[in-house]
């Protein structure tokens, strides 16, 4: 019998449901059997219901089994799953899986498919014909090629990517910069770390385009320090990508250099935020920088520097590969390309769902998410991340782009979607937004660093029926003065939240829907 | 005068030429590219509100209280970090703005004590102000949610307090110690609501903080405030005048509450210091009422006697007729003056005056005979002039500056900032200095080079610069051809590239690896912009002048003169050290360095003092000294110097003095020099002064009074009273006549005068019809003297070389918070960070000798011996011990030598062999007994 590869994850969240056990009983039951195998630790498919998800690869294709627990080992090896799927674990073909079937994995296509840290693997299945392309090109026309896909910023402010790398590369400069932003800090979002974690020479490849179409030299990646697998997964494949050829002084024998740097974060949600996060890589205090000057021309070390999301780095080796009209071909108005959407909260089937942008809120939940853990109703949906708004029923219906959730007052944000069933207080709910930015505040300006505190207290006020209309009116005054005057999305935002839970559930606060109108 | 307050744009001033027109309030504006909508505002005196903005710091958009509505643009962007653009039109006033202003305003007052008719910043405190702006009448989240009222307060700086509990974390003072002071000591700890302001250790007085009170001047509350305004209240009048320490010659704002001084506030236009000051002008000015400031003039018939307090008249009639008995007696040369840097101008000009016209001899000297005599021969032989070419601006231009035997951030601090912000900027410095000060390496700065040196080898090494710079030719030929005397040239050439004057053989000289020199040497040739500052570590030596104009040398080869970045820049000690120069205070000169011999200049003096006056140069300090010990120098008129103390060889000065017949002493004090003295002139502190100093950069500053002389006489006036007592009438009614005349006879005053200085702030000399408005940089077309003189400068090493019995060399300096022989600063809370001399030994040198840190050594010369506590440090390399002479007591200068300049007899303080040892007893007297004659057994028992 030839060897037989077995996938298992090394994916943070598939090892915190005991996908290493899980491997490792495998490994000693093959060996017991004298089986030859091979397992390869995967990142994770996305569907972190059925982690750990084991998968045995056969000429069919790669079958699969999910959740496996460690006393489940025992029972595949005696149901011989690694040739036959006749086991309740068993859902078939992982390809063919409805859930992953039906959505329109672009920027995540490999992962969860490939050995994460095998450049070899990572090439067979595509990876570098996006960088050889950008080889091949006049910088302009890379970035032009951006902005024609309609790539917009993924960490949350929507901004053309192509116009962003446009102005550095037209600023000139003796050194440049490209830093990926990893600081992934926002309640039930995890694509950036699944990204690194399970594709990280995507993110290396479409940093080393993003330089040679501006001319940078040197890349930082700033990853949220509670993601120490992400960090070792990446310095592993900065070290591996120098030892190709992919980085360093002459990229794939190219005449560009390009080399980058893994920096952990400071442990703070401000320095997810893209100037405090300069700030935080100049090794200073975590604190937000007025704009202007733009980072694309003022940027790291006051040099021009393009900065942006993960996902949206990795987004732009298949734009280079497959073309920007393949890209746009998706999604519709100026919501292009698809949106990795992260279903969280109380989700019964919580995971990665890559979509083109425009499926309705009702859709993902009703297809992806079927429901709440819990059996029960979905009360509120918070998307967009804790600055998020907060969404009624009535409101399930709005198409997921950007323009459909602005008219709505919500924003997509990274494209975390938090489910939360009937029980929930959307007072307390309300309370938290203050609360998380009360703790999470750089205290650099007035309103977030004091409004934030006195938000938390105005909102018990009205909670426990003090001066109750006088209180609400102050709320309401609080949320003006920190969406109008704070410095930053942080404090700016953090009304969001408060002003949807106000309006849409204004009787978990105790009031008649149309006296917390006046929130709006 | 009522209390001046500078008007403040909010953010500072754009250098841009490109020019913006925007609208702001319907009104048209034209301003600077990169001007801030705020300071656009301001200029059309629109004040928009603000708290966190100050145009001494960059702008920073954390108060939000200066949101302003932009046509086209979204949101209300913050005026304070939104620059202009041509068209823009801007409303400061709208509801949503204004609403936006108002509730941020009650979120600060939501946590901030509301004490203000109690709070010593009532009346002078900007949320304060803020509030009544934007119309606050109530707070309606209540005074019971989270606040920092009971925060403590921070008392251990002498001079401030930080109450915590006012702190609206607007980081003005945390900016200002980073930007404007370069020290890096605050920080905002925590984050969210719990942000505070840290010094980062326990309190202000263990942190790194100096103490420049710039975070003070920056609060907008009364968060950081000088305790002698908690003490007495806010001044309500200032008066502007420039500060009596060090040669940077920083403007304050004197500010009284009527006749009371309650602080120093350094002054935003003062053109040496822009708003920046040190702890010692801003805060360490309490000497001036200190008890032990003598009032009343005192004479003695011998030193032996106890003084006796006299009238003024009395004691000039008492001196005067002491004089002349002596000159009758020993002959007209046989009495003479000392001028002192640390007195006006005018005050100076008296004096020499005096000698020469009422003494009738020229047996003149100054102070600065012992600082930086050596420059002004140097520069003048090179340059053609006896000052510094720059002006202290000119270092924002530069791009390498070679700082050789100076320690700006401890002597000359508040240009230090200055250039430690040119240095964060990106410029690169090179650091020639034994010991590793603050510039080798502190927050955000290090050195490119630091070449620690052998005390005594500065030649070797500026010659191996020139080597270098000459053999792999990175010489500006242009620059030698137009602007040089190219035969002059040549020969320093062809010396220059001798090998004895190679990095290779200098490394053996001086103990510095060849490879580092050559590479500093490129650094400084290569460089755009390369500028050279120095201190008394060049000019204290036996080869001080040669090394002047081997900096000079090395500026010219490489075509760094004539333009703003570059140059050749002495650091002056004192206040006044260029002033006391300039005005005629040398034996040889007249004012404006005119040698006494020229006949028109001497006949121009003869006409205008009515009698005639010596051709021939007089004697210089050490030659009064040695004459009087041989009984040939009889009377010595002291004007504000302590050459007991502070000169070279305590004993033999000592000696000198007590051989003499009359010695005058005019100080605040009686010092150490008074112990030998006949008279005792009260004078007046610079608080009282009326004048000029002339600082570092040649900027003639105005001295006001304060307040009225304690003594009730201006110095001028004791002199011009005593002169007048002697035959020799002055004829001045105040202190600007004695300027007018100062500008009538000399040819780079010619343009000044007090109502000038009073119209234009200050003026850089030469100030003439040419330039009217003063001369920031020289020898910007050519050379004063015409052309540059190369000068061939051959390594000569000093005498005084280390032995099996003395076999460290011992270095000296200041520390920051004391100066000089600390006459002044000693008298102030200043002793909280120094309160004693300490000698710095590198602990491998400690170690062989059993030295422990802290512990009593012995510090022993050729000449004398003391005895002082040990600081075993790294700072200084092994092989060189280091003190400074600020206390009396422990008085280094009783170590140092008689060796000095081979030109102008400029002390060479700065190498003297010496041995130290571990010692278990403390200071004693610092000369015992049997070392001195029978006259000194006497003094000793008796005083």
């Amino acid at each position: 019998m030839s060897q037989v590869k077995i996938y298992i994850p090394k994916d943070a969240a598939s090892k915190s449901v005991g996908a290493d056990q899980v491997a490792d009983e495998i490994v000693r039951i093959a060996n017991q059997k004298q089986l030859d195998v091979k397992i390869i630790r995967n990142g994770s498919r996305g569907m972190l219901w059925l982690e750990p998800l084991v998968e045995v690869e056969t000429t069919e294709g790669r079958f699969g089994f999910g959740p496996v627990s460690v006393e489940d080992v025992k029972d595949l090896f005696e149901k011989d799953f690694i040739n036959s799927q006749n086991h309740q674990l068993s859902m078939g073909i992982v390809s063919e899986y409805p859930w992953l079937k039906n959505q329109q994995r672009l920027t995540f296509k490999r992962v969860g498919v490939i050995d994460p840290l095998d450049l070899a693997d990572y090439e067979r299945h595509g990876g570098l014909v996006g960088l050889r392309k950008a080889l091949t090109l006049p910088q302009e026309q890379i970035t032009t090629l951006i902005t024609e896909s309609g790539l917009r910023g993924r960490g949350g402010a929507g901004f053309p990517a192509g116009i962003k790398w446009n102005t550095v590369r037209q600023t000139e400069s003796d050194q440049k910069y490209i830093c990926a932003n990893a600081d992934e800090g926002d309640s039930g979002t995890f694509a950036d770390r699944m990204l690194m974690e399970g594709d990280p020479y995507l993110l290396i490849e479409g940093m080393t385009i993003a330089a040679i179409a501006v001319g940078a030299t040197k890349g930082f990646i700033y990853v949220r320090s509670e993601y120490p697998d992400a960090i070792s997964t990446l310095k592993s494949a900065v070290i591996n990508a120098r030892d190709f050829g992919l980085l360093g002084e002459k990229v794939l024998d190219s005449n560009f250099e390009f080399d980058l740097t893994v920096v952990v974060g400071a442990g703070s949600y401000v320095c997810g935020e893209e100037t405090a996060m300069l700030e935080s890589l100049e090794g200073k205090r975590g604190m937000v920088r007025p704009k202007p000057p733009l980072p694309a021309i003022n940027g790291l070390f006051g040099k021009p520097t393009v900065i942006n999301n993960v996902l949206t780095l990795a987004t732009a080796p298949i734009i280079l590969s497959e073309g920007a009209d393949f890209y746009r071909s998706f999604g519709s108005g100026k919501s292009l390309g698809t949106q990795v959407f992260q279903l969280a909260g109380n989700v019964k089937q919580g995971g990665i769902v890559e979509l083109a942008f425009g499926i309705s809120l009702n859709d993902l939940l009703n297809k992806f998410a079927l429901g709440t853990n819990t059996q029960r109703p979905i009360k509120a949906v918070q998307i967009g991340g804790p600055l998020g708004a907060y969404f009624p029923n009535e409101l399930f219906a709005t198409a997921l782009d950007y323009e459909s959730l602005l008219a709505r007052g919500g924003m997509l944000g990274h494209g975390g979607i938090v489910i939360f069933d009937d029980t929930v207080d959307m007072g307390a709910q309300a309370r938290f937004a203050m609360e998380f930015c009360a703790a999470e505040s750089c205290g650099k300006c007035t309103p977030c660093r004091i409004g934030s505190t006195r938000g938390v207290e105005v909102i018990d006020k009205i909670l426990n029926n003090e001066n109750k209309q006088e209180n609400l009116n102050l709320l309401i005054d609080l949320c003006d003065t920190m969406t109008d005057g704070s410095l930053c999305a942080m404090g700016g935002l953090t009304p969001l939240p408060v002003r949807s839970a106000l309006k849409h559930f204004a009787q978990d606060f105790g009031l008649a829907k149309e006296v917390a109108n006046v929130a709006n | 005068m009522s209390l001046i307050k500078e008007t403040d744009f909010g953010t500072p001033a754009s250098k841009s030429t490109q020019s913006v027109t925007l609208t702001i309030d319907g009104q048209p504006i034209t301003v600077p590219l990169g001007t801030s909508v705020m300071r656009a505002a301001k200029m059309l005196e629109t004040s928009i509100p603000k708290l966190c903005a100050t145009d001494s710091l960059q702008s920073f958009g954390s108060c939000r209280l200066c949101v302003v509505e932009i046509d086209g643009r979204k949101g209300t962007p913050a005026s304070c970090t939104t620059p202009v653009e041509a068209g823009m039109v801007v409303r400061t006033q709208t509801q949503k703005v204004e609403k936006i202003r108002k509730n941020v305003m009650e979120l600060y007052i939501s946590d901030h004590p509301l004490d203000c008719l109690t709070c010593p910043a009532n009346g002078d405190c900007e949320l304060q102000d803020m509030a009544g702006v934007v119309g606050l009448r109530e707070v309606r989240y209540g005074y019971e949610g989270k606040n920092h009222l009971s925060a403590p307060t921070d008392s251990s700086n002498p001079y401030f307090n930080f109450d915590e509990s006012k702190c609206i974390v607007c980081s003005r003072c945390v900016r200002a110690c980073d930007e404007v002071q370069g020290t890096f000591a605050l920080t905002i700890e925590g984050r969210g609501f719990d942000s505070k302001v840290s010094p980062g250790g326990k309190d202000f007085l263990s942190s790194e903080c100096v103490s420049c009170g710039a975070c003070v001047q920056a609060c907008p509350t009364a968060t950081l405030e000088e305790k002698s305004v908690v003490d007495l209240g806010m001044p309500n009048r200032s008066v502007i005048t420039t500060c009596a320490y060090c040669g940077v010659g920083c403007s304050f704002k004197a500010e009284l509450r009527g006749d009371e001084l309650v602080r120093m506030v350094p002054y935003k236009n003062g053109g040496a210091n822009e708003g920046h000051s040190c702890v010692k002008g801003r805060f360490a000015w309490g000497y001036a009422s200190h008890p032990d400031r003598v009032l009343t003039p005192k004479i003695r018939e011998s030193i032996t006697d106890a003084w006796t307090d006299v009238t003024w008249e009395e004691a000039i009639n008492f001196t005067a007729n002491k004089l002349k008995t002596i000159q009758t007696k020993y002959g007209q040369h046989s009495i003479g003056g000392i001028t002192s840097s640390r007195c006006t101008n005018e005050e100076v000009y008296v004096v020499q005056k005096m000698v020469r016209a009422a003494f009738g001899n020229n047996n003149v000297d100054t102070c600065a005979r012992v600082c930086h005599s050596p420059t002004g021969y140097g520069l003048k032989q090179t340059f053609g002039t006896s000052a510094g070419t720059q002006d202290f601006k000119s270092v924002e231009k530069t791009d390498v500056i070679l700082l050789i035997g100076a320690n700006p951030t401890d002597a000359h601090p508040v240009f230090a900032s200055r250039m430690k912000r040119r240095l964060r900027q990106g410029a690169q410095i090179i650091i020639m200095d034994p010991r590793k000060i603050d510039l080798v390496q502190s927050a955000h700065i290090k050195a490119a080079h630091h070449l620690p040196l052998l005390p005594g080898t500065n030649v070797a090494m500026i010659n191996a610069f020139g080597h270098v710079i000459a053999s792999e030719n990175l010489i500006d030929w242009d620059f030698i051809n137009e602007r040089c005397d190219v035969t002059a040239f040549k020969k320093w050439e062809a010396f220059i590239k001798l090998p004895e004057n190679s990095p290779e053989v200098v490394e053996t000289i001086a103990g510095v690896p060849a490879e580092e020199i050559r590479a500093a040497a490129r650094l400084y040739a290569s460089a755009k912009n390369a500028a050279i500052y120095y201190g008394l570590g060049v000019t204290e030596h036996s080869q001080g002048s040669t090394m002047v104009m081997g900096i000079a040398n090395l500026a010219m080869a490489t075509g760094n003169i004539g333009r703003e970045g570059v140059g050749v820049n002495p650091l002056r000690g004192q206040n006044n050290v260029q002033g006391a120069c300039d005005m005629g205070s040398f034996p040889h000169e007249f004012s404006g360095y005119r040698h006494v011999s020229d006949d028109v200049v001497r006949e121009q003096f003869e006409i205008l003092w009515g009698t005639e006056l010596q051709a021939t140069p007089g004697m210089r300090i050490p030659n009064m000294l040695d004459a009087a010990i041989v009984g040939e120098f009889k009377a010595l008129f002291v004007q504000g110097e302590d050459i007991a103390q502070s000169d070279p060889n305590t004993k033999h000065v000592k000696a000198a003095l007590v051989s003499m017949d009359l010695v005058i002493v005019q100080d605040l004090f009686l010092n150490e020099t008074a112990q030998f003295a006949h008279v005792f002139l009260p004078g007046t502190s610079f608080l009282e002064k009326d004048g000029t100093f002339t600082n570092a950069e040649r900027r003639i500053n105005r001295v006001r009074p304060v307040m009225a002389a304690k003594t009730l006489k201006q110095e001028w006036q004791i002199v011009a009273e005593l002169s007048k007592a002697l035959g020799y009438e002055m004829n001045y009614k105040s202190a600007a006549d004695i300027m007018d005349e100062i500008a009538q006879v000399t040819p780079t005053f010619k343009g000044v005068s007090f109502a000038h200085l009073d119209k234009v702030g200050s003026v850089q000399w030469p100030c003439n019809e040419a330039n009217p408005d003063g001369t920031p940089i020289m020898h910007v077309d050519q050379f004063v003297r015409g052309k540059g003189q190369f000068m061939e400068t051959h390594y000569v090493p000093t005498e005084e070389r280390t032995t099996r019995k003395f076999p460290l060399l011992l270095t000296t300096g200041r520390v920051l918070s004391q100066y000089n022989v600390g006459a002044q600063t000693r008298r102030t809370k200043n002793i909280t960070w120094a309160s004693e001399d300490l000698l710095q030994i590198h602990p491998s040198d400690a170690e062989a000798r059993g030295i422990t840190h802290e512990s009593w050594v012995k510090l022993a010369s050729r000449v004398g011996e003391t005895t002082l506590r040990a600081d075993l440090t790294d700072d200084v390399p092994p092989g060189v011990v280091y003190t400074t002479f600020h206390f009396p007591v422990s008085g280094a200068n009783v170590i140092t030598t008689e060796f000095s300049d081979w030109a102008t007899n400029c002390p060479e303080y700065k190498v003297t062999a010496v041995e130290v040892m571990p010692t278990l007893v403390g200071p004693k007297e610092t000369i015992s007994a049997s070392e001195v004659d029978s006259k000194m057994q006497e003094l000793s028992r008796n005083v």
